[in-house]
């Protein structure tokens, strides 16, 4: 404790680092498998195709990405980007997959409806499909979240600047409150990353405070959390598992 | 000479192909801390996940468990206990476990617990007892997921192991850590290049066990479940 109040400024230097470090990640990668999920959701061949690349990417340890970035970006090999650039990578791998299941997900019949009420395709992706992904969305940014704040620290290895560098400090130097300390602050950050994006999804889904109760009440709850348990058993898991 | 043609050069030079350094000896100690790691891993996971899963007891401790596990900083577990129990084989290979009992757990559970519950009552009409339903129901109805959770954790362990080279063990990370003190980024290449590949030849061949582990007659029901309702299409395949 003591360690950490008189190293406050460095500590919280790290952590906002390793905020960045993981937050830009998961922006870039939303930005870039909105388009790829939704073209590889249209179109069948794509979809195979994207979907077998992103598990392929994901595939590669991040120590050997971290690693190999470099020399095809032709960044430093210090250089904290390879490792932003790494972390999106493994964000998009995970997200195309959840914004193919998240469209994947909409009641056909509320899709009809909009196009028989007249929204163009373009429209009607943003003011109706978006909005229904968003549950299924988020459990895949949540995953995303939790596994780049946890990877970030890796990082240090290969020289970036992040808490991770509390952990080959602490290691140099035999200091064992120092690599608590960052692990703490690693648990918190993951934690506060997954309660904003919990009240995000509530503010964006809108219609679940709502009517979620009524809904729930007229059907056999416990059969019904059975089954959706099985069915998507985890966000976690749902994302991961092939 | 682009580095392309260095990394090329460097993985002909017989030099990398024997001796205590040599690529076959990293990469047996790469399989060897994988293989430990996940038998040690399983060991603890897996019966708690087939407890819970069967039961249905401590299942909020369990999920709540896996998540918390999973946001755990891998580097920093590593070197905690290397500052804890001291330099060696075992304290990596026990921060490695940590690592690994999330994904085993959650495949383990989350298999189980999804099984059709009507099967599970209609194992138990028959007059099964709860062992010969988890091992003749349960079991093979939640090995495409249990295998699903190994597989993530394998390749999780292939991952860290890399990172274990760092702290004072072997292994194909070793190359990775050893090229960046030295600055010698064709040996950085070649070892990132090793890993990778090592990675996506043990999670094909996974992918290739997954499918022929499951019992034919859940291959049926995944065929089926497309045209039918999933509970229909479940309840005749998986009989």
């Amino acid at each position: 404790m003591e360690w950490f109040l008189a190293n406050l400024g460095f500590v919280l230097d790290l952590t906002w680092l390793h905020l960045v470090q993981s937050v830009l990640p998961l922006l870039f990668g939303l930005l870039l498998s909105l388009p790829l999920g939704y073209t590889a959701w249209r179109l069948r061949p794509i979809r195979t195709a994207v979907l077998s690349v992103s598990s392929m990417l994901y595939t590669i340890p991040s120590l050997a990405l971290f690693v190999l970035l470099p020399f095809v970006l032709g960044t430093s090999i210090l250089d904290p980007m390879n490792l932003v650039a790494a972390l999106t990578i493994y964000a998009v791998a995970l997200l195309v997959r959840s914004v193919v299941d998240a469209l994947e997900s909409i009641d056909d019949g509320v899709r009809q409806a909009a196009v028989a009420m007249g929204y163009r395709p373009f429209r009607r992706f943003f003011a109706v499909d978006l909005p229904l992904a968003v549950p299924v969305l988020f459990a895949g940014l949540r995953v995303v979240s939790v596994s780049n704040i946890s990877l970030a620290s890796v990082g240090a290895l290969i020289g970036v600047r992040n808490l991770g560098t509390l952990f080959t400090d602490g290691l140099l130097r035999f200091f064992l409150t120092e690599i608590v300390v960052g692990i703490v602050l690693t648990l918190l950050l993951a934690v506060l990353m997954d309660l904003l994006l919990v009240a995000a999804e509530q503010l964006l889904t809108p219609w679940h405070r709502a009517g979620g109760k009524r809904h729930v009440a007229g059907t056999d709850q416990g059969r019904q959390t059975r089954a959706s348990a099985g069915e998507r058993p985890d966000p976690a898991e749902a994302a991961v598992l092939p | 000479m682009n580095i392309i043609e260095l990394v090329a050069q460097w993985f002909a030079d017989p030099a990398q192909w024997s001796g205590p350094a040599g690529i076959p000896v990293r990469l047996a100690e790469h399989l060897a801390y994988t293989g430990l790691t996940l038998l040690i891993a399983g060991a603890i996971a897996v019966p708690i996940g087939m407890y819970v899963g069967h039961t249905g007891k401590g299942r909020i401790a369990v999920v709540g468990a896996a998540s918390a596990l999973r946001a755990l900083p891998t580097l920093g577990l590593l070197t905690l206990f290397v500052l804890l129990m001291g330099l060696g084989l075992m304290p990596p290979i026990w921060a490695l476990v940590i690592l690994t009992i999330p994904p085993l757990l959650a495949g383990a559970y989350s298999g189980i617990a999804a099984v059709d519950p009507t099967l599970v009552d209609a194992a138990r009409g028959l007059g099964m007892t709860e062992w010969q339903v988890l091992a003749k129901v349960e079991l093979p109805n939640a090995l495409p997921v249990l295998l699903g959770g190994l597989r993530a954790a394998v390749l999780q362990v292939i991952a860290t192991v890399a990172v274990v080279a760092y702290i004072n063990l072997g292994g194909l990370g070793r190359y990775l850590i050893d090229g960046l003190a030295i600055s010698d980024p064709v040996r950085m290449f070649g070892g990132a290049i090793l890993i990778a590949l090592l990675a996506l030849v043990v999670d094909g061949i996974l992918a290739v066990v997954q499918k022929f582990a499951v019992s034919p007659g859940l291959a049926d029901r995944r065929r089926r479940k497309r045209r039918e309702t999933p509970t229909v299409g479940a309840v005749q395949g998986g009989m």
